[in-house]
């Protein structure tokens, strides 16, 4: 009976999604897409049934009926709002890439511009590699559709100073809603350093499946930090899975400012020794937004570190969903793992669902984890009011330092000074003329 | 003229009376202090004044400076210049000093129709007045009390209301915690305010802050209720020989 339902759930949406196949396609993409093809079909689409899905229901995208958007309609695309100077831009609009060649020329030193099919048909693609399709449903219905994506190169021992900027617009406002899957690889060589920004931004009604794969070499850093600005009709289920290699730094932060359903869940296996790894984020939801934060964060080897910290802010009835696990593998001696959640309800219909979950099989390690949910503090508020500071004013600038103070840890100035400015202007247009 | 009046004000906290008919009366260019023991109600007297929830007014009126007290939000008895110098400053971790000092200054300044501070103009403004409470740059840009101790953080509140200028003061035990050099900051920084514009209402326990704050009154409360008041003479008498027996004549 189990299957039978799962089927009815899924015909509707993956049939058509899995009617024919990009033509003439490499090799390569083509064993890979016939995995994500079958694991697609053998999941489903992901149901409150499965655990990891408890939280998140997607059967909105499944009664809705998908087109694709074929690439040839460019629609404008206004100037991105995250004030990036002299950023390095890849702009997708509707999961496709803008101006291949133009982008391939103007790629800053040290990083190469391939697309999937150039890089599939090199034997060290890396494309799928880190991608379990049996635990991402999602990652494989993007690996059965993918239409476009890229590979990104960067030489070891690069320096790259401009930021990479990924701007993907999902733009879906006439009647149809549009599906997108769009794949990206980026490889940072060993003793490299490079800052890779996402933002995404989106109208009407949209899925937008991103897949991100991301492999950090030994000794290289890598700022990835990502803003997620949907509207209210938009379904986000980006999978990004980032392979960490001895020595290396990840600075990994994630802001959540949209208004539909989305869903960010990394995976994160630090596969050397001597690894600092930061999976931070924050998120502002209000309206019915939908914040879901998955997170998987594997110490395979010893002697490294990962922190991660996510503060979020929640109003009307908008739901936020934290799920993190950090597991620490039996040979991953001396691992310092930290994860906290800390979630203000400014409503009573707003809720969070908070599911921490520590796995330890080696014996010296720290970990610890915290979740905490609650109210603007009444002190500090009667504080700032009884310093003439008006009640909506003072809960405003609560509000803002609880979060800023979670944004502040991005390591990268300019990324750090862009995600805070945006913060505060949403912030203010959220709080103008609103009893929060 | 009065610039404050208490008339008959009771008010409880959880359902339990505290305040039991309070009657003041302060005029402008005066200080008062009120004293008394533990539980007597000093603290409920400075919230209620300054708007607290949670303390609520079960009878009587204030009316200050010509207008109902209970009729206007906290935030706007500070812009009518009210000022409570809390007896537990609260930490604000996130905001800084200087950002939580721009808002109150401005938001004073919007309610009486001025044109608010620019950073600029506000830095000038502040640098000043923090100079002669001894405070750095580098405290004031620092989150709003996070890490100061006992003596930094009424400082700090001094300084706020060297920077609001308020009409009525309200200092609530602000003696309590610091040690001698901090006490002689803070009385300097007070009595720099007085005038014969505005008024203060200094709450305390002991006798030693009004060595260097001098009062035109001073009033016992006792059980919810002003049992005596004097002038300065009356806090050495308390100093000597205790409350309990003001405790046994108002019995």
């Amino acid at each position: 009976m189990a299957e039978k339902i799962k089927d009815t759930t899924f015909s509707g949406l993956l049939t058509p999604l899995v009617s024919g196949t990009p033509d003439s396609e490499a090799a390569a993409l083509a064993t890979l897409r016939r995995a994500g093809n079958s694991a697609a079909l053998e999941a489903g689409l992901p149901s409150r049934k499965v655990e990891q899905w408890k939280f998140t229901n997607l059967n909105a995208v499944a009664r809705l009926d998908w087109s694709e958007d074929s690439g040839d309609s460019v629609s404008p695309v206004p100037a991105s709002e995250l004030a990036l100077e002299d950023a390095f831009e890849i702009t997708l609009v509707n999961g496709r890439v803008q101006g291949l060649d133009q982008l391939k020329a103007a790629a800053p030193k040290g990083v190469e511009v391939l697309t999937l099919e150039e890089a599939a048909s090199r034997s060290e693609a890396g494309l799928g590699e880190l991608i379990p399709l049996e635990l991402l449903p999602m990652a494989a219905l993007n690996t059965a559709r993918f239409a476009d994506g890229l590979v990104l190169r960067v030489a070891p021992g690069a320096m790259v100073d401009r930021i990479i900027h990924l701007r993907s617009y999902s733009r879906a406002d006439g009647e149809v809603a549009i599906a997108h899957h769009p794949r990206i690889v980026l490889q940072i060589g060993d003793g490299a350093r490079a800052d890779f920004v996402e933002s995404h931004d989106g109208s009407g009604t949209f899925l937008s499946n991103p897949v991100v794969e991301i492999c950090v070499g030994a000794k290289a850093h890598l700022g990835h930090h990502k803003i997620l600005d949907e509207g209210q009709d938009g379904f986000h289920t980006a999978s990004g899975a980032i392979s960490i290699d001895a020595a290396a730094d990840y600075d990994g932060f994630v802001l959540h400012l949209g208004k539909g359903l989305a869903r960010n869940e990394l995976r994160v296996a630090i596969n050397g020794e001597q690894v600092e790894a930061r999976v931070n984020g924050a998120y502002i939801g209000t309206g019915t937004a939908h914040i879901d934060n998955t997170t998987f964060i594997d110490h395979v080897s010893p002697k490294s570190t990962s922190r991660e910290v996510y503060k979020g802010v929640l109003a009307d009835t908008a739901r936020g969903v934290f799920q993190g696990k950090i597991l620490v593998r039996p040979d991953a001696q001396q691992t310092d793992g930290h994860q906290l959640n800390r979630a203000l309800l400014l409503s009573p219909g707003a809720e969070i669902d908070s599911k921490p979950e520590l796995e330890i099989y080696a014996d010296d390690v720290q970990c610890s984890h915290g979740a905490t949910a609650g109210e603007l503090d009444e002190d500090q508020l009667f504080y700032l009011q009884a310093r003439g500071i008006e009640k909506t004013l003072a809960r405003a600038m609560l509000v803002q330092a609880f979060l800023t103070d979670s944004v502040e840890m991005i390591q990268r100035d300019a990324v750090r000074d862009a995600f805070v400015a945006l913060l505060e202007t949403r912030l203010s247009e959220l709080f103008e003329g609103r009893a929060l | 003229m009065a610039l404050l009046e208490i008339r008959d004000l009771q008010a409880e906290v959880d359902g339990k009376p505290i305040l039991k008919g309070i009657n003041l009366t302060i005029n402008a260019g005066e200080v008062h202090a009120i004293m008394g023991p533990n539980g007597s109600g000093k603290s409920t007297l400075s919230y209620v004044l300054a708007g607290r929830e949670g303390y609520e007014v079960t009878g009587g009126e204030v009316i200050y400076d010509g207008k109902n007290l209970f009729d206007l939000e906290p935030e706007e008895r500070a812009c009518e210049g009210m000022f409570l110098a809390f007896q537990y400053p609260v930490e604000i971790p996130g905001v800084a000093g200087t950002t939580f000092l721009r808002h109150a200054i401005n938001a004073k300044r919007k309610y009486h129709g001025e044109e608010e501070f620019d950073a600029m103009e506000f830095v000038r403004f502040v640098r000043g007045k923090a100079k002669s409470l001894n405070m750095s740059d580098e405290m004031l840009k620092r989150p709003v009390n996070v890490g100061f101790s006992g003596g930094e953080k009424k400082r700090n509140e001094t300084l706020q209301m060297a920077v609001l200028e308020p009409k009525m003061a309200i200092l609530d035990e602000t003696d309590s915690g610091l040690d001698i050099d901090a006490l002689r900051i803070v009385a300097d920084g007070v009595n720099a305010l007085r005038s014969e514009e505005n008024a203060m209402l200094v709450i305390t326990h002991y006798q030693r802050l009004l060595d260097y704050v001098v009062p035109d009154r001073v009033h016992v409360l006792a059980g919810g209720r002003i049992v005596r008041s004097g002038d300065k003479s009356l806090a050495l008498e308390l100093e000597e020989r205790g409350y309990a027996h003001l405790l046994e004549d108002a019995a």
